[in-house]
């Protein structure tokens, strides 16, 4: 493995903080890895620029690559030259967000409109009789639904364009 | 990307603060809904897009800090006074009642939208890469603005009224989102931006056609007096109050790590 492979394998146990299965690469966050020398550089684009994960995530990239043989120092950037969307989560990301219980937000076209947001199957029960109730849940990354089939609220990761 | 000039720089500099400075405002009189909101999404939406205005300023501060040789991004957004302030008339507004603070984001959130998506495409890359982020989030802001606006315009007699009055009064200042800087020439020879009347005419364009479908109906914009001055440094009443309150925390001790 050469050492940026390493780092990207790495980079997969540091997990969104509030949704512990997934990781920061399958949510599509990581835009660069590059080592020279002992040195790591890691580039990473935020899912909202409000979220206040940023910092929290930040440090634990550092923490966690810093741990790797032959890295003696890490620097993680915060860029929006690679724009964060929805459609950078990868499937093994969706899977994992339906296992924990979010409906994965559907790909998109670049262009967002109230039909595309409303979209949602339920993560419990696959149905797609489902409502939007809210475009705002409880974080900024995800909106709240409801099941008409399972009469379960249930939340999205929200597509973003 | 090449050096900047010292007039381009003048005239960027200006243009971040005023959009970065109407976020800051504008974020804050969000968050005085939190708690209070009339339905919980509601409050949870007020709440939401002030969280996302703060992410905004701190993106637009955050470039002035590291292109423009501007302090860091607290420091800019808690120790300036209300004269360095270039935020306009509308967000400095109290939130008032919901009529208002609806009719508010609906005016300045659809600006927001069409400013951003021009920037997407300036010349000053820093700016284009942070404008195509925050396009893609005040889309949510503006589909909230208008289902809203649509409901109330056409729910009941009273909210008709009370939404077509907050619309009367709100245009004025919505207005003085587009007042012009003393640069508009120079961003728009530098392919930076197409101007801030380029935008109030696209923003017209668009308004329009939700205002109608909400039932209400546009003020005659020409018999209007914009609400200038912000972007000049001269505020309402409610600034100063609200930059006291903001800064309460950060005035006990401005060194202190968080």
């Amino acid at each position: 493995m050469t050492p940026e492979e390493q780092i990207w394998q790495a980079l997969d146990d540091v997990k969104d903080p509030e949704i512990p299965k997934v990781s920061i690469v399958d949510l599509g966050m990581i835009t660069e890895v590059r080592v020279d020398g002992g040195n790591a550089f890691v580039t990473m684009t935020p899912t909202f620029a409000g979220c206040p994960a940023i910092h929290v995530l930040k440090e634990s990239i550092a923490e966690r690559i810093n741990q790797l043989e032959g890295i003696n120092h890490t620097e993680v950037k915060v860029s929006f030259e690679v724009p964060w969307n929805s459609n950078r989560i990868s499937d093994r990301g969706k899977e994992l967000l339906r296992e924990s219980g979010f409906a994965p937000p559907p790909v998109h076209e670049g262009y967002i409109e109230l039909t595309v947001i409303s979209q949602a199957a339920c993560p419990f029960c696959g149905s797609n009789n489902t409502v939007m109730q809210t475009p705002f849940g409880p974080t900024l990354c995800r909106s709240i639904h409801y099941c008409n089939h399972c009469l379960q609220a249930f939340e999205q990761f929200k597509p973003v364009a | 990307m090449e050096a900047l000039s010292s007039l381009h720089k003048e005239a960027i500099r200006e243009f971040l603060y005023k959009m970065a400075d109407d976020q800051l405002i504008l974020g804050h009189r969000n968050s005085e809904w939190t708690g209070l909101g009339p339905l919980l999404e509601e409050d949870i939406a007020f709440s939401s897009m002030a969280q996302d205005k703060l992410g905004h300023a701190l993106a637009l501060y955050t470039i002035l800090h590291e292109h423009l040789g501007e302090k860091d991004p607290d420091t800019i957004a808690f120790t300036r006074n209300e004269r360095e302030l270039r935020c306009c008339h509308l967000v400095e507004y109290p939130i008032g009642g919901y009529d208002f603070s609806l009719t508010r984001h609906f005016l300045f959130d659809t600006a927001e939208h069409l400013r951003f998506e021009m920037l997407a495409g300036s010349a000053f890359e820093p700016l284009a890469q942070v404008a195509r982020k925050i396009k893609g989030e005040i889309k949510y802001h503006v589909l909230h603005a208008q289902t809203w606006m649509k409901q109330l315009g056409s729910a009941t007699e009273e909210s008709k009224a009370r939404m077509q009055s907050a619309l009367n009064e709100t245009m004025p200042l919505a207005l003085g989102i587009f007042e012009a800087s003393p640069f508009e020439a120079e961003l728009a020879e530098h392919n930076i931006f197409a101007g801030e009347h380029e935008l109030r005419n696209r923003w017209l364009e668009v308004i329009a056609p939700t205002v109608a479908d909400a039932g209400l109906v546009l003020p005659d914009i020409d018999a209007l007096t914009p609400a200038y001055g912000g972007r000049q440094g001269y505020h309402t009443e409610y600034l100063q109050p609200l930059l006291t309150e903001m800064t309460e925390v950060f005035r006990i001790d401005p060194t202190v790590e968080w």
